[in-house]
């Protein structure tokens, strides 16, 4: 078993303070839920595991298998395990799909070792019908003149070729139909087992109907305010934030 | 400089390098009527092309600087300095491969330079070792009637053809470097081919880089009669390594009636060198001339392919590529001048400034009031690597008359962080990522090079992107 811990993580970005505090432990074989109003910071967190520049921890750690991480590169975090599914993917001109990913494991085996292109392609296929995807994507640049359903079921098919120990889903759901969502839904499930962390940011309890959560974490202002099984999500989903908000509320997390 | 002493000058930064030679034949510095002369005896050429050099050489003296538009950094070229016709003749260079610098070989491991062509380029060999295969070519294409070969020898054993075309297509006063090329050329490649024959293979300009001096006054004349097809491929991607800092080719393409020329260059020159080229291809009715041009390095590149399209129907296209690394100037475009009816051109130009690269597209396309049915369509695309690469475009566009039609396209883009954060997140590296986005930027063009050129234009670009980041 494998562990990502954040500590304790305080993160601003110029002088605002974003994440104020936040601790949580993922292990490998549990799905975790991030639930939280617009602007608590979920993404914030996703992107400061992932190593984005822009933001700068000025406290806290965040520990992959008890080891530091806030030093590495985000292709060094990515290499060793992380795969982030973001929130507002970008696009690649003139980058296939099917190049992009052929390097982003090429990256990943020792210098001098060759991605062998058949049983490449074999499994961008597999992986490609799971997520029933037409094979022409493949041919098509990376997230260019996508909709927001094809980018969400982009990012879900790298995920599948990357096959990462933590993976982070930032609102994976939204721009979803309903048929695409239970078809993402299966992907992300198939990818579950004891090797593989999930930390599934969304807006929606709908989404925990085919994701189901091991924990739901409610996020406000940029710390964890409540903690529980999936039931408080359905909570959520009846009461909103309001009762989260509430300066005692606050308090939980603190 | 001795034999002993020969001496390697190396970039380590770039791997360009340098490496100095004895000459046999040598015009000393400086262009003036004796220098021609010494050219003319060296090379013994006939009587009428001592003139037109002497002639070229007068209008050269003449014309001013174009820096009232280009870069002023052309005032840095010192003439007087310049050597202006080097040759080996039969001598072998005393370098052994042992002595070249081992960053350089791995410059053209890294590139995938075949190990022939790596000797030559290292300056270890004066011939070119597919000198052989040359001569396969040759022959095979003399069966068809095709004649190929250097211009210095076509202008003597094919005169009436040679001069029927020769300088037709670019006048000697067209510029002042055309001008001066006219005085001073030696080197480059004549082709003609027959009424109907359909060249099947592209030929390569193998025989070019041997004894004389890398055509640093090139001069290349290509004609294809009636119906007639044939791809030209000069260059590789390869740093070279040069003895001169000025490069002044003239390219002149002739198309007749339903001919198709295509003419593909990739140029990776050393960061001193200025590439001031100019090349014009004239198409007749229903003929096509088409340039696909990549440059690289320099540090001065001026050159807009041209097309004169003078008979009904007939098309022009350029394609270019243009990467402007750290400190340096591509300056380049395309010129399309239509001169009859239903005439159609097209110029898709991409360029990226790495550092403090600076790419600038010059355009011209004109479309007199008389004529009708022509039609231009003009895409320029820049990509800006970093906060300190420029991108300029000059697109001049003069279309008159009411059944023409002209459509441009400018961009300018820049990789932003958030695409190579993203990228990163897939666990490649800042610099893969970042050539990655480059070959992105450019690939619907790499795609219309021949397959071996593409390759090694991907590896360049990598290579280039290595340096650009961190
Ligand atoms: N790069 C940035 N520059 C400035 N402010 C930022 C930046 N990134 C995040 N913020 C701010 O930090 C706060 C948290 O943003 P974040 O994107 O993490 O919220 P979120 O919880 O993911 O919201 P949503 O549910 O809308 O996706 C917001 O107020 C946002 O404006
Ligand atoms: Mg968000």
């Amino acid at each position: 078993m494998k562990h990502l811990k954040i500590d304790n993580l305080h993160v601003s970005i110029g002088d605002r303070e974003i994440l104020r505090g936040l601790s949580l432990d993922l292990p490998t074989g549990q799905v975790h839920a991030i639930m939280g109003p617009n602007g608590s910071g979920k993404s914030t967190l996703a992107k400061v595991i992932a190593g984005h520049p822009d933001y700068t921890v000025t406290s806290g750690d965040i520990l992959f298998d008890g080891e530091s991480i806030l030093e590495m590169e985000p292709d060094a975090r990515a290499r060793k395990g992380i795969f982030l599914a973001f929130q507002y993917p970008s696009e690649i001109p003139g980058v296939t799909i099917a190049n992009f990913l052929r390097a982003a494991l090429q990256a990943r085996l020792p210098e001098g070792e060759e991605l062998e292109a058949t049983e490449y392609y074999a499994k961008l296929y597999e992986k490609m019908d799971l997520l029933e995807m037409p094979r022409t994507f493949t041919s098509r640049a990376v997230n260019e003149g996508f909709s927001g359903g094809e980018k969400k079921r982009c990012e879900i098919l790298q995920m599948a070729m990357l096959q990462p120990t933590f993976a982070l889903l930032d609102e994976t759901d939204s721009g979803l139909d309903i048929d695409a969502l239970k078809i993402v839904s299966h992907g992300v499930n198939s990818l579950r087992g004891p090797e593989t962390g999930m930390l599934v940011i969304t807006h929606y309890q709908r989404l925990l109907n085919y994701i189901v959560p091991d924990f739901v974490h409610v996020m406000v202002n940029g710390r964890i305010v409540e903690s529980g099984t999936k039931e408080l999500a359905l909570k959520l989903e009846a009461e909103g934030y309001d009762w989260a908000t509430e300066p005692e509320a606050e308090a939980v997390g603190a | 400089m001795s034999d002993t002493q020969t001496q390697l000058d190396i970039d380590r930064e770039k791997g360009n390098f340098r490496y100095d030679v004895d000459y046999e034949f040598d015009a000393g510095t400086g262009l003036n009527e004796k220098t021609i002369d010494y050219i003319c005896d060296v090379k013994g050429e006939p009587d009428w092309i001592r003139q037109f050099r002497k002639d070229a050489l007068k209008k050269f003296l003449e014309k001013p600087m174009p820096t009232h538009w280009a870069s002023h950094d052309l005032e840095n070229i010192i003439f007087d300095k310049i050597r202006y016709y080097l040759s080996q003749g039969g001598q072998k260079p005393k370098k052994t491969w042992d002595e070249v610098p081992e960053d350089v070989k791995r410059t053209f491991e890294r590139l995938g330079i075949p190990e022939q062509e790596r000797k030559f380029l290292a300056g270890v060999e004066a011939q070119f070792d597919s000198e052989a295969a040359y001569s396969n070519i040759k022959e095979a294409v003399g069966k068809q009637g095709v004649i190929f070969m250097g211009s210095t020898d076509a202008l003597k054993e094919h005169p009436e053809i040679f001069r029927k075309w020769f300088g037709k297509v670019i006048p000697t006063g067209d510029n002042k470097f055309s001008a001066l090329n006219s005085a001073a050329f030696s080197g480059g490649s004549f082709i003609y081919v027959p009424p109907g024959v359909k060249v099947s293979h592209p030929l390569q300009a193998y025989f070019r880089i041997n004894a004389e001096n890398f055509g640093q006054f090139e001069r290349t004349l290509i004609i294809a009669d009636e119906g007639a097809e044939v791809t030209y491929m000069e260059g590789c991607t390869a740093p070279k390594f040069d003895t001169a800092t000025l490069h002044s080719a003239v390219v002149e393409l002739v198309a007749l009636k339903g001919a198709k020329i295509q003419y593909i260059t990739v140029q990776n020159w050393s960061n001193n060198v200025f590439n001031l080229v100019t090349k014009r291809g004239l198409a007749m009715e229903d003929a096509e001339v088409k340039w696909i041009d990549c440059n690289i390095g320099s540090r001065l590149t001026m050159k807009y392919p041209g097309v004169v399209m003078k008979g009904r129907r007939a098309r022009g296209e350029v394609i270019s590529i243009a990467l402007a690394g750290d400190g340096q100037h591509q300056d380049t475009g395309a010129k399309m001048v239509h001169a009859a009816d239903e005439t159609t051109s097209n110029i898709v130009s991409k360029s990226i400034s790495v550092g403090t690269g600076r790419a600038t597209y010059r355009g011209l396309v004109k479309i007199p009031r008389h004529l009708k049915g022509c039609k231009n369509n003009t895409e320029c695309d820049a990509l800006l690597i970093n906060t300190s690469s420029r991108t300029d475009t000059y697109p001049a566009i003069s279309v008159r008359g009411t059944g023409n039609a002209c459509q441009h396209e400018a961009s300018v883009s820049q990789v932003s962080s958030e695409q190579i954060f993203y990228m990163q997140q897939r666990g490649l590296t800042e610099a893969q990522a970042m050539s990655l986005s480059v070959n992105g930027f450019v690939n619907d063009l790499v795609r219309q090079f021949p397959m071996e050129y593409s390759v090694e234009l991907k590896r360049l670009i990598d290579l280039e992107m290595e340096g650009s980041v961190g």
